[in-house]
């Protein structure tokens, strides 16, 4: 009827050897797929559209809509 | 300082039970300016009969609050738990409460206890058995059975949030203003062209959607 002795020691340690690395692993795997799945699509967004950016098409035709407060459409 | 307490009405007092527990083992004895004196009345404990309730179903509390207290109670009695003593709990952190469980020992128990101080091989598996319940209601198996109470509180939930729900309903119906003019769609459809006009966003986010070309959505 005598049962085994249960674990008294090394319950935090056993713990971590086996939770860590799986959390390590994790944390990498999330901050890879950001960089490749967020960062780097964004920044090619933003080089692309500043490739044929024109700042003064897009300011002139932003003034004729009429959204300035500084400077009225052409002809007013 | 009364500390009389009925077992029913532990369980709404916001005091912590390891709070609890904590005071009754160590601040008890440490001196803070502050002295125990024993109850001021006398303590009401109905007669305790010997009835064997080993033999009975598991010992089972409802209350987890509420220290048990062994002795047998008519379910109609309220009993007046001394909380300046020592007390038994049922706690997965208190693995030896303060005291033992049965304070009342028939003689049975008694020359069982008195064999106890011999050699513990000459006790049998019932004996040893007996002895455990003696000291422990639960064991923590026992303790730590899981229930299925959360159905009911799932369902409570679900069900209260499904009032709320109607009484919304009921609300906008009856008792919330007008919408503002800036909710109608003619005002919604000129917001959207000036937001357009304005290129909110326009690398990747709202305007990055309209095509200025062909005047249209992508």
């Amino acid at each position: 009827m005598s049962l085994q002795k249960p674990l008294m020691r090394g319950l935090l340690a056993k713990r971590l050897r086996f939770h860590v690395p799986i959390a390590f692993a994790l944390s990498m795997l999330a901050a890879v797929g950001w960089k490749y799945g967020v960062t780097e699509p964004r920044k090619k967004a933003y080089a692309e559209f500043y490739k044929h950016y024109d700042a003064t098409k897009e300011f002139t035709s932003m003034r004729e809509a009429g959204v300035f407060e500084s400077v009225r459409p052409t002809g007013k | 300082m009364m500390l009389r307490l009925t077992a029913g009405r532990v369980g709404s007092l916001v005091a912590r039970r390891a709070a609890v527990a904590l005071t009754t083992s160590s601040a008890r004895m440490a001196s803070h300016g502050h002295v125990f004196r024993g109850p001021m009345y006398q303590i009401r404990r109905p007669q305790a009969e010997v009835t064997s309730n080993q033999q009975m179903a598991l010992p089972h509390h409802e209350n987890s609050l509420v220290p048990h207290v062994s002795l047998s109670i008519h379910p109609e009695v309220s009993e007046a738990v001394d909380m300046s003593k020592p007390m038994y709990w049922d706690r997965r952190e208190i693995p030896l409460p303060d005291k033992r469980y049965k304070d009342i020992l028939t003689p049975a128990d008694k020359s069982l206890k008195e064999k106890e101080k011999g050699p513990w091989g000459q006790l049998s598996n019932e004996e040893k058995l007996a002895l455990y319940r003696l000291s422990f209601c639960q064991t923590y198996p026992e303790m730590n059975q899981s229930s299925s109470e959360w159905k009911t509180v799932v369902a409570g939930v679900l069900y209260c949030i499904g009032l709320t729900g109607l009484v919304i309903i009921w609300q906008t119906a009856y008792v919330s203003p007008p919408a503002p003019r800036t909710f109608d769609a003619e005002w919604q459809a000129k917001q959207v062209k000036r937001m357009l006009d304005m290129r909110v966003s326009p690398i990747e986010g709202f305007a990055a959607q309209w095509d200025y070309e062909k005047g249209q959505w992508k």
